[in-house]
């Protein structure tokens, strides 16, 4: 018995440039009470599998072949009002992104609501009451009050537990979980994974967790399918899928995550580097970065409570916590972007907090600053080619006018980024996302800075790009002696990228010290929580 | 409760920081009209032939021999008391006359602005929903029509057709039919005075009289609106919300209305602020063309006629006009987006 069966599946999108084949023939069946994982990078194909079974393709996308079975069923090509009637029924969908996911204006009590009365004909009290009862058994505290909260007065965790209650509102036999839990913290990940899975199993439901993360699949899933360019390329028990993975594509992407042992050089294939040698410090030369006492405050609100660390020359620190750390400001105040309230910038012995932020750009130290920006897609103007944009600081910074001179720089920055020269005339709509990611770290190493601050540079990346860039990062740091600041938010990155860490919880330090001292034993109980909700699949790590 | 005190403190603030744009309005067009050519005194002398002492007493009595600035503390101070001075053309003052033919404009306008609404809404939905079909085609087509005509020739338009050849509308004379009966001046939007006398008579009559002016204003509002509201509803139902609604499988009416059109009106309704006050003040030529007695016509005679006071009176109206629409806009859309409160 199976409860939905994929068979050869098509999916093509008409666009601009003709008729794109987004899912090329893939076939899985599902039994009921079954949990499948469909992993992949983007543009795999594996959301718009998801979109085609419960009928949610956007008006460009349409089945070009194949049937979708549903409970016997051939759904494939139904008509709206036959999916409607399955849809939140029978079928549902948890999304990604929940705090857009939910309507801005309507009490998230109402959407619960309006979830039931989509299947039911209950009155106005019983569907309060079955509602309530939903957000009770998402574990929402205190639900009575949230009832009539909007979305943006609750945390993303919570807005995707209202999801959750929303999908099971109509106790549907499929739940399809679409990026569920991208954007949103280590432990809230934990949290609402574990809900999601619990109620799931209580109410013998089938999941299909559709993810990039193979820890997260490897964790919550029994069987895992692996989809590359639109074609599902393996699919096994999630152990034995990701012990013995037998397809070349699968045996890349496992090598490229990141995991609690792994290395940069093996995320990519290749032997582990040296360790880094620098020459001893001469007593009493001052560190390259020291932040002393450092505050920032947002309306009396403390972001960052009284910060201190040093950095020195060549060296890479890591900063670490979940959203609302202060971890991004900290950075921000160390580029002088922003101002801060309080405390003391010192760079090269010079303190650079007296510099107000918006003057810094005229600065000489501004060049020795540099940072990498976390969305390669949004922090390159898209007006700009990639020349310009690695152009744009050399000219700036360094005075460079004559064009001789600053091609030879800016194609120098490319290269050592491995950006090929033919791409350099590019705008960053004709670059992937990788390119892009190379663009960004090219336009912060052309000015030959010191010191390069990271904020989350690879977050919005695959991870096969991000192991490569990752690589590249380190590559540049051994051959430059850059000192890194690397601010993220996935702890194994940290761990590979940086020897010391700096673990920060609400503004203040929770715990630094050197990574592997931290990771293999951390002294506060914080930093074990968020260490243990990392998902992971590696089996000498489990 | 929390909202309802959150909106009284955002409305207060927002009056007083009106109060400088007010003055400001007040010093400029009553600077401006003095700067402009023309002398009021020439004006209203019993004649051609009036003597230079003549002009001169009228000068005196208006107190125009004073210098600027002596005239402006002047006219402050009679602001102060209620009054905004008195119109030469009709020998009434300002304040009275406004009074008269302020409700005339204001009932003209939300007719017409209603009329537009019902109108721009539904096609802006149904272009959204489906963009680029020839229904879309149409829509834009007539948006693109009722901006293109001036509204004098589609008012002319209207009364040749509907009074000239099909005769099923009344003369085009104003507010009523010269020999009907005005109801009591109760709000003095006759459409309302009718309808609380219970003289439906009347009030078909008035409606009759309402309706082809109404339509003129109508027709050259109706682009914006409905461009507004096919634009917002497109990005709103891209939107990833909307994808939720439908996941859960609710119909694809509400879909559309209590998930979509909802948040689609938010920019509609700001929209919709700044076309009532154009509206209001930009119907003039709707006025003359239908014999309107509305504030419009009113400041364009006294403005021909370097009527001073009238016309100062009208800016000053309109402004705070201005800023009542806008209180009232910011309000609704605190009503209608429950983010707005947390700034």
């Amino acid at each position: 018995m199976t409860l939905l069966s994929v068979q050869d599946l098509r999916v093509s999108f008409s666009t601009r440039r003709g008729v794109v084949e987004a899912v090329r023939g893939i076939s899985f069946d599902l039994a009921p009470g079954q949990t499948l994982a469909v992993v992949g990078e983007s543009g795999s194909g594996k959301s718009v599998t998801a979109y085609a079974v419960t009928g949610l393709l956007d008006r460009a996308g349409r089945i070009a072949g194949g049937k979708i079975v549903f409970k016997g069923r051939d759904i494939t090509g139904a008509r709206e009002s036959e999916l409607r009637a399955l849809r939140g029924a029978a079928i549902s969908m948890v999304f990604q992104n929940p705090r857009a996911a939910l309507n801005p204006i309507r009490s998230v009590g109402r959407q619960v609501m309006d979830a039931l009365s989509a299947h039911n004909s209950l009155s106005g009290r019983e569907k309060r009451e079955k509602a309530l009862d939903l957000l009770r058994a998402v574990l929402i505290r205190d639900p009575e009050r949230r009832f009539d909260a909007y979305p943006h007065e609750l945390s993303g965790g919570m807005c995707q537990r209202v999801m959750i209650a929303m999908a099971m509102a109509c106790e549907p036999a499929l739940l399809i979980a679409d990026e569920p839990t991208t954007g949103l913290d280590v432990t809230t990940q934990k949290t609402v994974m574990d809900l999601l899975t619990k109620l799931v199993a209580e109410r013998d439901m089938a999941m299909i967790l559709i993810t990039h993360d193979l820890g997260l699949a490897a964790q919550y899933c029994a069987n895992v399918a692996v989809m590359q360019e639109g074609v599902l390329v393996e699919r096994a028990p999630a152990a034995q899928l990701f012990q013995r993975p037998q397809h070349p594509y699968t045996q890349r992407l496992v090598a490229a995550s990141p995991t609690p042992r792994s290395t940069v050089q093996e995320l990519v294939g290749e032997p582990p580097a040296p360790p880094i040698i620098r020459p001893p410090e001469r007593p009493g030369q001052a560190p390259l970065l020291e932040v002393h006492r450092l505050t920032k405050l947002y309306d009396g609100f403390k972001a960052v409570d009284d910060v201190s660390f040093t950095l020195r020359a060549g060296e890479s620190l890591g900063l670490v916590g979940e959203s609302g750390s202060g971890k991004s400001t900290i950075s921000r105040m160390v580029c002088r972007l922003i101002d801060h309230s309080a405390g003391d910038i010192v760079f090269d012995g010079q303190d650079i907090g007296d510099v107000k932020a918006r003057d810094f750009h005229a600065s000489r130290f501004r060049r020795e600053i540099q940072l990498v920006f976390q969305d390669p897609h949004e922090s390159l103007n898209p007006r700009f080619t990639a020349f310009d944009a690695i152009a744009r600081p050399v000219t700036r910074l360094l005075g460079v006018k004559d064009g001789k001179e600053l091609t030879g720089r800016v194609e120098e920055a490319a290269e050592r980024c491995g950006l090929p020269r033919n791409l350099l005339g590019r705008f960053p709509h004709q670059l992937s996302g990788g390119q892009k990611a190379r663009v960004g770290i090219a336009r912060a190493i052309a000015v030959g800075p010191r010191l390069l601050v990271l904020d989350e540079p690879t977050a919005a990346l695959d991870v096969s790009v991000q192991a490569v860039v990752l690589k590249l990062l380190d590559d540049l740091r051994r051959q430059d002696g850059l000192a890194f600041l690397f601010v993220s938010h996935d702890l194994n990155v940290v761990r590979m990228m940086c020897e010391r860490t700096i673990v920060l919880r609400q503004g203040q330090v929770v715990e630094q010290g050197d990574s592997a001292a931290i990771f293999d034993a951390p002294a506060d109980a914080y930093t074990r929580e968020l260490l243990t909700a990392i998902p992971h699949f590696d089996p000498v790590a489990a | 409760m929390r909202a309802l005190k959150s909106v009284g403190v955002r409305v207060g603030r927002r009056l007083v920081a009106s109060v400088p744009a007010l003055l400001g309005v007040v010093v400029f067009t009553f600077v401006l009209m003095r700067v402009l050519p023309g002398d009021p005194a020439v004006f209203f002398a019993s004649g051609p032939n009036a003597g230079q002492a003549e002009i001169q007493m009228i000068r005196e009595q208006m107190g125009l021999d004073r210098p600027v600035h002596e005239q402006l503390i002047r006219y402050f101070s009679e602001i102060g008391r209620g009054q905004l001075g008195r119109s030469m053309t009709t020998g009434q003052a300002v304040v009275a006359d406004l009074r008269e033919r302020l409700p005339a404009s204001l009932e003209l306008t939300l007719v017409a602005l209603i009329l537009a609404l019902g109108a721009a809404i539904p096609l802006g939905i149904l272009a959204a929903l489906r963009p680029n079909s020839p229904l879309d085609h149409v829509v834009r087509f007539v948006c693109s029509m009722g901006v293109c005509v001036p509204t004098f020739v589609s008012g002319l338009l209207l009364i040749y057709v509907f009074y000239v050849v099909l005769g099923i509308a009344p003369d085009p004379t104003g507010r009523i039919d010269i020999f009907a009966a005005s109801p009591p001046d109760i709000t003095g939007f006759l459409l309302l005075d009718f309808a609380i006398t219970g003289d439906w008579e009347g009030w078909r009559a008035a409606a009759g009289q309402i309706i082809l002016p109404a339509c003129t204003m109508a027709l050259f509002v109706l682009a914006p609106l409905a461009r507004m509201t096919r634009a917002s509803m497109l990005a709103v139902l891209g939107s990833d919300f909307i994808r939720t609604a439908r996941s859960i499988g609710l119909s694809r009416w509400k879909v559309i209305v209590v998930h979509g059109l909802r948040n689609a009106l938010l920019p509609v309704i700001t929209i919709t602020g700044i076309v009532f006050s154009t509206m209001l003040g930009a119907n003039v030529l709707v006025e003359k063309v239908f014999s309107w007695p509305g504030v419009g016509s009113y400041a364009l005679d006294a403005l021909l006629g370097s009527d001073y006071a009238p016309v100062q009176g009208f800016v000053l109206m309109m402004a705070l006009a201005f800023v009542v629409v806008n209180l009232l806009i910011d309000v609704l859309y605190g009503i209608a987006d429950p983010r707005v409160n947390v700034e």
